[in-house]
């Protein structure tokens, strides 16, 4: 037992499910640097990190409804909706802090709608949360009419566009937020119970678990995670757009399945998630230092998912 | 005799720890309607399985009319003409009577769609000879479990089959539905089509078959003609085992103190007015056939179901139990009769297993988990129960059968309750640990821990119990005293309609 505790750090690595996905995207980083030489250009890879962070957050979200066998296809429009919230009440003149925390609640009670609908009422994930996505989507249309929202207050805008120790501040959210969410997972009885509803529900119930509170919960981080990232947007963009987030629920979904994440449940990381979320990042950003078409961009991260499910099934074979 | 249809000859088949099946020979004749008895683990569904190519046997031949074979899958056994219809029937609920009856088998146009008209004609043939009436539109879902048998009788015909096994086929039917399935049956017989009959019920099986084969642990220990053959007889092969000698002995007998009352339960799926009381450090047996309800009645003790009537005194006091978690905070634990469905979480070590149901127990500020107290409670386990691990950050997927249930055993038992239901508790673990297991029963019990026993093997009940609690059909049939209790009073008292 000493001698398992005290393996050498390398070998610990490796013993991690994460160690090859890691592995993958610093051979795809050498060989993109190797194509386009300005890739490892500082202000290049600030631009990627500060995209990765946004995927991210909304991806950790994902994380933890998906351990548990779930999904939630609302990330995207929560965030859109969060944002549009945030936005109106600063430009409707409320202070930046009410106006966040409007925002945030936003996220949090559109995930606890989801989570009601899941565990109370029995609806399948896949259907409640497809709901919500329309339904939020629906509401931030009526709202804006479809017109941006404008007037976002000068000194917010620092949160998308600023940085702290020359980084950029989102991927600071990104590193506060995953640590956060990694403590959760992994050392508390929450997390505990998180993984274990993932890897047998029945189980976990018969063992005096209240699986039904867990789930609501866990949507309720995902629609907070959301909208984290939907407030931050709208400090990046300088206002809130009516179609910020859609299709976000994929690259979150992506981000995940490629960071080795078991959609039936039970296993998942975050550390596994910001790989995702990075291989994602810098494809993108690689295709387009290469001036490869954006159309293959799409095409490409299909694949890579794909390929990341295949992976996932050699290896637990 | 002319050849037989189907012989088996010295089949055998092994899973991990278990001899399944041990030298069986078996054969039917053109037109015979032949029984097979046996207790719950005899070894008859493995049996059905090799005769439908789901499992290949490990040693002994299959002759089909005289030919040696060899079945590989259903589909080949269908084809040389044996059908099946498993005790959970195999449909589609969604798709309608007619779609059932001929999927896979459609009869199809010139131009290749499925000819409806056709299927229509030849469907209302079969069931007009089968003398029912089944509305061909409808889901078969939304039929009767009956209706639903005589279509899988229908698809049966329709594949011309020879033989046709049948595995509990009246478990769900009602009095007048069995009766109509006979009738069915002699009919299917005068056609010459050959039935193998499985129940546990041994009325039936003396009015419909031919010729009756008991088996037990996997052997075949006897074959009568059923016209020869009284019930006495019967019971007595089914259970003729001699006792083992590795059950371990109670040191101390159970106090007259009462410290649970369980007072006209009922709840679903079909428990009706269940009552009976439990004394502090006694092991209270619950026998009954597979679908007795023990194990629903377990789930509505501890809240896993919730009950329609009925009311639970703990103690004196009386208690509302209405989730797992009341349960285990009463001191009640439930140990599920499927460990690696109900029990484990299989990718999670053993300490993450073991610590389980006591979170509270073991964590700190900010809700985190204490790894240390963990690893002390499980330490203490391995060590208690002697778990084989590598270690407390062992998965349990790697562990043996036996050594994965003594987790599930530590779960519970960190919960320091003071009522254990134990349901099956040494389902598919081998002979050793199940002695093991035995000796942690009997020992709890020596302790003052009550232990509600529920399991299909009854040496194990007869030899551990203090009473004995006989269920059939939801309800509580008959309570034996200790000097009262022995496998022919159990299997009696579950056959005396």
């Amino acid at each position: 037992m000493v001698a398992q505790e005290k393996k050498s750090i390398l070998a610990t690595l490796f013993s991690y499910r994460e160690s090859a996905i890691f592995l993958a995207l610093i051979i795809l980083m050498a060989t993109v640097t190797i194509f386009a030489p300005n890739f490892m250009s500082g202000s290049n890879l600030y631009l990627v990190s500060r995209q990765i962070s946004f995927v991210a957050v909304v991806a950790f979200g994902e994380l933890f409804v998906i351990l548990t066998g779930g999904i939630d296809l609302s990330v995207g429009s929560v965030m859109g909706l969060s944002g549009v919230v945030a936005a109106g009440a600063m430009a409707g003149g409320q202070s930046i802090i009410l106006s966040v925390l409007l925002g945030l609640a936003t996220g949090i009670a559109l995930g606890l709608i989801n989570g009601l609908l899941i565990s109370y009422v029995r609806i399948a994930p896949f259907i409640a949360t497809l709901g919500m996505l329309s339904f939020a989507r629906g509401v931030i249309l009526i709202v804006t009419k479809g017109w941006p929202i404008t007037n976002i207050p000068k000194p917010f805008l620092i949160v998308g566009q600023g940085d702290f120790l020359s980084l950029p501040i989102p991927l600071w959210v990104m590193i506060v937020l995953a640590a956060v969410a990694h403590f959760l997972l992994s050392r508390t009885a929450f997390g505990r119970r998180t993984y274990a509803i993932g890897g047998n529900e029945q189980a976990t119930f018969l063992s005096g678990i209240n699986v039904k509170k867990i789930k609501v919960f866990l949507y309720m981080i995902s629609g907070f995670m959301a909208s984290v990232v939907g407030i931050i947007l709208i400090a990046r963009f300088n206002s809130a757009q009516a179609d910020t987030g859609t299709g976000w629920e994929l690259d979150a979904i992506a981000a995940a399945v490629i960071g080795g994440t078991s959609l039936s449940g039970g296993s998942g990381s975050i550390f596994g998630v910001i790989i995702g979320a990075a291989i994602m990042g810098v494809i993108r950003n690689g295709l387009v230092l290469m001036r490869v078409s954006p159309y293959w961009q799409t095409a490409v991260i299909g694949i890579i998912i794909v390929l990341a499910a295949v992976l996932d099934r050699i290896k637990n074979k | 005799m002319s050849e037989p249809l189907l012989a088996l000859k010295h089949i055998s088949k092994s899973f991990p720890g278990v001899k399944a099946l041990d030298d069986i020979d078996l054969s039917v004749q053109k037109g015979e309607v032949v029984g097979l008895l046996g207790e719950n683990g005899a070894g008859k569904s493995t049996l059905v399985k090799i005769i439908s190519g789901v499992y290949t046997p490990d040693s002994g031949d299959i002759f089909w009319q005289d030919k040696k074979i060899k079945l590989k899958s259903i589909m080949e056994a269908q084809e040389k003409g044996i059908a099946i219809i498993f005790q959970e029937l195999n449909n589609c609920p969604n798709l309608s009577a007619l779609e059932n009856l001929f999927l896979g088998h459609e009869i199809r146009t010139s131009a290749n769609f499925v000819d409806f008209r056709a299927m229509k004609k030849k469907a209302k043939e079969i069931f007009s000879y089968l003398d029912v009436q089944i509305p061909l539109e409808r889901p078969v879902g939304k039929l009767s479990v009956a209706l639903q048998q005589m279509i899988e009788i229908g698809k049966a015909l329709l594949a011309d089959a020879k033989l046709i096994v049948m595995d509990e086929p009246t478990s769900s039917l009602t009095d007048k539905e069995v009766q109509k399935l006979f009738q069915i049956v002699k009919e299917l017989k005068e056609r010459g089509i050959a039935v193998i009959f499985i129940s546990h019920k041994l009325e039936e099986v003396f009015i419909i078959t031919d010729r009756i084969v008991v088996l037990r642990d996997g052997k075949h220990v006897g074959e009568l003609k059923t016209s020869a053959a009284t019930q006495d007889e019967l019971v007595a092969l089914m259970v003729g085992r001699e006792m083992h000698s590795f059950f371990s002995k109670r040191t101390k007998e159970a106090s007259d103190e009462t410290i649970l009352k369980i007072e006209n339960f009922s709840g679903p799926p079909y428990i009706r007015g269940v009552s009976f009381y439990l004394r502090k450090g006694e092991i209270l047996g619950l026998a009954g056939l597979i679908g007795a309800g023990r194990t629903e009645l377990a789930l509505l003790m501890i809240g896993a179901e919730q009950k329609t009537s009925g009311n639970m005194v703990l103690h004196g006091k009386e208690i509302d139990v209405r989730s797992p978690w009341q349960a285990i905070q009463h001191g009640i634990a439930y140990l599920s009769e499927d460990r690696k469905m109900k029990s484990l979480v299989l990718q999670m070590p053993v300490r993450a297993n073991i610590t389980m149901a006591i979170h509270s127990a073991v964590t700190g500020a900010l809700g985190m988990l204490d790894r240390k107290k963990e690893l002390e409670v499980t330490n203490s386990f391995i060590r208690l129960l002697d778990i084989k691990t590598s270690g407390p950050e062992q998965t349990v997927n790697n562990l043996s059968g036996g050594n994965q249930q003594k987790v599930v055993l530590a779960k519970w038992l960190a919960t320091k309750p003071s009522i254990l239901i134990l349901d099956e508790p040494t389902r598919g673990i081998d002979v050793h640990a199940k002695a093991e297991v035995h000796k942690i029963i009997t020992d709890l019990a020596d302790k003052g821990t009550s232990i509600i026993l529920i399991s299909s093997e009854l040496p194990e009940i007869v030899a551990l119990s203090d009473r004995v609690v006989v269920m059939h059909e939801g309800q509580v049939k008959s309570v034996l005293e200790k000097k009262d209790i022995s496998q022919e009073n159990i299997m009696s008292t579950v056959f005396s309609a």
